[in-house]
């Protein structure tokens, strides 16, 4: 047994490398936009040296929710759509735990759609990752609700038929929404400053993130990697900041306060140039958590007592509230 | 104002001596169904109730059924809105709604001939009329009235008449609302129950109202005790003995909801669905008191993954739903079992399929909480007989959802949902709540999934649990829980899964039979069933037949001892309330015919040649109509004898 003294030397002097996060070789494909996305995850959890144990990353189906497969962290590898109620369950039970969710386009946007809604509804503490690589990869290539206009898929042979949604504009239509972010996976820099705004941010984080699928889609997104003047980079002292590099490479700026909801709304809605960075960040809308009491303190004696005091109302005999006169 | 301060404000009432009541003979009886209907709304429900717990406490038995219509607000005055509340009341201990009606009250004559056409309602039976339709402003009213009126008199039942609205405008300027105290307190004055405990009754029922309520409302059951003592030529008793142990009354979704606060659960997820809800409704009143919650869910699909999340982040949750959200559950169940996370699923079963009958009783989903999820996915099944054990059920279910990491699920019904009957109440006992969340180090090594060869069992690792970082996951997997698609793997995954069944199966024990060890006919029930069926063997056995019964509570996996029992009988009967094809019909054959859930388990398990008969109209199988049933089948041709 540690004394109590013990245990707090451990947890200061506990410190952890990238490789106490990494689990396995990643089965992703090369060039697959879900690496970028785990490299940043794993360093975020190494910066903020977050308890392997006390981490638990969940994920629906699909490439992007192999995810947790990867993190030597606990992981929940769950069903199609599902990523979401299975993550609210994990916190809800268990505020005291970092809970992380990798979900797709197909898994979010479509099959999920609902959860999704209700999601930012409920504003959970959960770090929720998009990756939007705009195709069903694992089915091996269908249009997804996010495939731009015309996406040749097999079943979309003639190309889709149906304007891609836009996951930005629906987050941010949604009562109590209170962080949305935007990336992309070619710029690690920004990826990683904004997956770290989203840990820190309390309340349900949305980070839709823009990635590549090299085996389907493999040229979508060429135009905007050689013309980096089609990047609109949203900076601000509450939301990102530019770090000289970026700030020259990224010619096309714009300062934004991510408390500005009707503005962000207006950035949401274009597509190119692609807005990236924070685009809302409210830290004051009330966790359903918090507003539900989760993680109370419960004893056997308060249950005991609980359970005692309903008997009492349906006890007939002997009665338990005196009689008239008796 | 708390009860007692208005019990305690509550004036006794001295009889005037111009109401003096006219001395009649009081019957005694050995049990009676009376029946209380009207339009939704005018509160026959909460006079049905009272008049159950005032039974109770008289010491009497009692078991109350609901009587709902489908709609929230069907139009007044029609067949199919009678809303209303039935009570068996008898000498001795009830555990079924029983057969039909001895006595109605109805507030008008429409609802009635829907209580009529359902054939509720005993031949001869004594019903009381509100009689305010009879000088009704519309000639249609008024003629539908008289017509009804003639017809009843005409079928050989017995009317009589009530002014019960006159009669209350003399307390009340809206008689709309009290005429069910009214009607409480004629209740008190036939059955010859205490007054003073109907008094107590309202108080408790208002105690959250103005005390001015309270005194209005013991105003009209005095009014209606009075006239009922004047007016009324008959009188009856049921003698009551009052219990020992202490009793409570509750339905069968309340049992259910303490069951789960008793259990040591901590979070229930739900998606509103008929007749499940009012479980919900119930816990979401008191499940704070005690930490817990319940999270109303997007849909119903989100409430297993909710439920699964929780119970896999170390606190066993509950998720409770009907037919419909059962059916959308299924592949969260699937995922549960195969990441082997523990669970409890209740579902009060309804009508079935599709919307079926919400609000009405069935047992249709045995096969779909068995069978239902995809490919091999063992799961328990339990089902709750009577409405104390949809309080235990539960905890024994989180019990064997947390030694076992399986799904269990618990199948109760709309009628164990809604009737009410008294139980001792349940003693606390510290082993009914979980043990604190295991956060101990794993050691280093320990496998995620390292399944006991004989057993299949496996401990699970929480996260918080230093060293036991693993990803679970509904793909096949091996001991580490890595995805594999081995076929070693896959087999040495699936054998352990279903082991767990069989290692739950060895400590079952043998099911009781009820009646003799031996016999011409066994019946074997599921379910809400039970006090039917039981009752049933008590009146065969009475007239000399050979019947007993056994009444199963694990459905899977099932316990020993069904085979050797129905081994020692002639012949072997299902009863069920869910579809089975009648032999009789035209084209069905042994070739074609669809037997009913638990005839169909038991003779693909034990090839014995069971024999099934079940009811579906929605309502639970009342005795009598299952004791004509068994002696027609052990008695055919006598029974043709004395017909022709």
């Amino acid at each position: 047994m540690n004394t109590a003294t013990e245990c707090l030397l451990r947890m200061v002097e506990e410190h952890h490398e990238l490789e106490d996060y990494q689990s396995g070789v990643p089965r992703w494909c090369t060039g697959c936009g879900d690496n970028a996305i785990l490299t940043a995850v794993q360093k975020l959890c190494r910066d903020e040296n977050l308890r392997p144990e006390k981490t638990v990353f969940v994920s629906g189906i699909g490439c992007s929710s192999r995810f947790p497969h990867y993190m030597r962290t606990y992981g929940f590898h769950g069903i199609h759509g599902r990523a979401l109620p299975i993550a609210e369950g994990v916190k809800m039970a268990r505020p005291d735990l970092h809970v992380f969710v990798n979900t797709g386009d197909g898994d979010c946007c479509s099959i999920g759609a609902a959860h999704w809604i209700h999601a930012v509804r409920y504003n959970m503490n959960l770090t929720m990752l998009l990756h939007d690589n705009q195709i069903y990869g694992l089915t091996k290539m269908q249009a997804s609700p996010t495939s731009p206009l015309g996406t040749k898929s097999n079943t979309t042979p003639r190309g889709s038929y149906l304007n891609a949604l836009n996951p930005l504009t629906v987050t941010l239509g949604v009562e109590n929404v209170s962080f949305v972010a935007q990336v992309v996976d070619w710029i690690p820099e920004v990826l990683y400053q904004v997956v770290k705004a989203a840990y820190h941010h309390k309340g349900l984080s949305f980070i839709r993130i823009i990635q590549r699928c090299p085996e389907w889609l493999p040229t979508m997104h060429e135009p905007w990697l050689h013309d980096p003047s089609r990047i609109l980079m949203l900076h601000h002292e509450q939301g990102l900041q530019l770090s000289a590099g970026l700030a020259k490479t990224y010619p096309n700026q714009l300062a934004h306060d991510p408390l500005n909801i009707h503005r962000a709304r207006e950035i949401a809605s274009g597509t190119d140039p692609i807005p990236v960075g924070i685009l809302y960040n409210n830290p004051e809308v009330p966790c359903y958590e918090e507003t539900r009491h989760a993680g109370s303190l419960r004893t056997n004696d308060y249950v005991k007592a609980g359970l005692n005091a309903e008997l009492d109302k349906f006890t007939v005999w002997p009665q338990v509230v005196t009689r008239p006169g008796a | 104002m708390n009860a007692t301060t208005v019990l305690k404000s509550v004036k006794k009432v001295t009889v005037p001596e111009i109401c003096t009541p006219r001395k009649k003979p009081v019957v005694t009886l050995k049990e009676h169904i009376v029946e209380i209907i009207s339009d939704s709304g005018e509160g026959a429900q909460r006079c049905g109730q009272s008049l159950g717990s005032i039974a109770a406490k008289m010491g009497n038995g009692i078991w109350t059924v609901e009587i709902i219509p489908a709609e929230i607000r069907p139009p007044a005055r029609s067949v199919a809105g009678a809303s209303g509340n039935r009570i068996r009341i008898g000498a001795g201990y009830i555990t079924n709604g029983g057969d039909e009606t001895d006595l109605v009250i109805a507030f008008n004559e429409q609802v009635l001939l829907g209580r009529v056409r359902d054939r509720e309602l005993k031949p001869g039976c004594i019903i009381l009329l509100e009689s305010m339709w009879r000088a009704n402003s519309d000639p249609k009213i008024s003629a539908a009235y008289e017509e009804t009126y003639d017809k009843l008199v005409a079928a050989g039942y017995k009317v009589r008449e009530v002014p019960m609205e006159v009669e209350c405008l003399k307390v009340v300027k809206d008689a709309r609302r009290g005429k069910n105290m009214f009607v409480l307190g004629m209740l008190c004055s036939i059955y010859s129950l205490e007054l003073d405990l109907g008094r107590e009754q309202i108080a408790l029922t208002f105690a959250k109202k103005d005390k001015s309520i309270v005194d209005i409302n013991v105003k009209l059951l005095d009014a209606g005790f009075q006239w009922a003592e004047t007016n009324l030529d008959f009188k009856f008793r049921i003698p009551g003995t009052r219990s020992t142990v202490p009793q409570i009354v509750v339905n069968g979704n309340t049992a259910l909801a303490l069951g789960v606060l008793a259990s040591g659960m901590e979070i229930c997820s739900m998606y509103p669905i008929t007749p499940a809800t009012s479980a919900s409704h119930y816990l979401s009143e008191v499940f704070e008191k005690v930490g817990g919650l319940v999270h109303q869910a997007e849909d119903e699909i989100a409430a297993c993954a909710f439920a699964i999340g929780a119970s896999y982040a170390g606190k066993c949750a509950v998720t409770i739903t009907s037919g419909p959200g059962y059916s959308l559950k299924q592949e969260g169940l699937g995922l549960a079992v195969m990441a082997e996370i523990p669970l409890v699923v209740v579902n009060v079963q309804r009508g079935g399929p599709s919307t079926g009958q919400p609000t009405k009783a069935e047992q249709g989903d045995l096969f779909a909480a068995m069978f239902g999820s995809h490919g091999d996915a063992p799961k328990v099944v339990m089902a709750a007989s009577t409405i104390e054990d949809c309080f235990y059920s539960i905890i024994t279910a989180r019990k064997i959802a947390e030694t076992f990491n399986m799904v269990v699920v618990v199948l109760t019904d709309a009628g164990l949902a809604t009737s009410q009957q008294p139980f001792p109440r349940p003693q606390f006992s510290e082993s009914w709540l979980a043990p604190p969340i295991d956060q101990s180090p794993i050691p280093a090594g320990a496998k995620a999934y390292d399944w006991n060869k004989t057993t299949g069992l496996a401990r699970r690792f929480v996260p918080g649990q230093a060293n036991g970082m693993h990803t679970v996951t509904g793909l096949a997997h091996d001991r580490q829980s890595h995805v594999a698609y081995d076929p070693d793997i896959n087999e040495e995954g699936l054998r352990a899964r279903s082991l767990k069944l069989a290692a739950l199966q060895k400590t079952l024990k043998a099911p009781p039979v009820f009646g003799k060890d031996s016999g011409d006919l066994l019946i074997i029930g599921w379910g809400s069933t039970k006090g039917a069926i039981e009752e049933t063997v008590e009146t065969l056995n009475a007239e000399g037949l050979k019947v007993s019964s056994m009444h199963l509570r694990f459905l899977q996996p099932l316990p020993p001892g069904i085979k050797d029992a129905m081994g020692r009988f002639k012949q072997v009967m299902t009863i069920e309330s869910n579809w089975s094809d009648n032999p009789q019909d035209e084209i069905i054959d042994e070739n074609n015919r669809r037997y009913s859930a638990l005839a169909m388990l038991l003779r693909a398990r034990y090839l014995v040649d069971v024999d099934c008969w079940t009811e579906v109209r929605g309502q639970p199988i009342k005795p009598g109509t299952m004791c004509r049933v068994i002696r027609e089948k052990l008695q055919p041709v006598k029974i043709k004898a004395a017909k022709s």
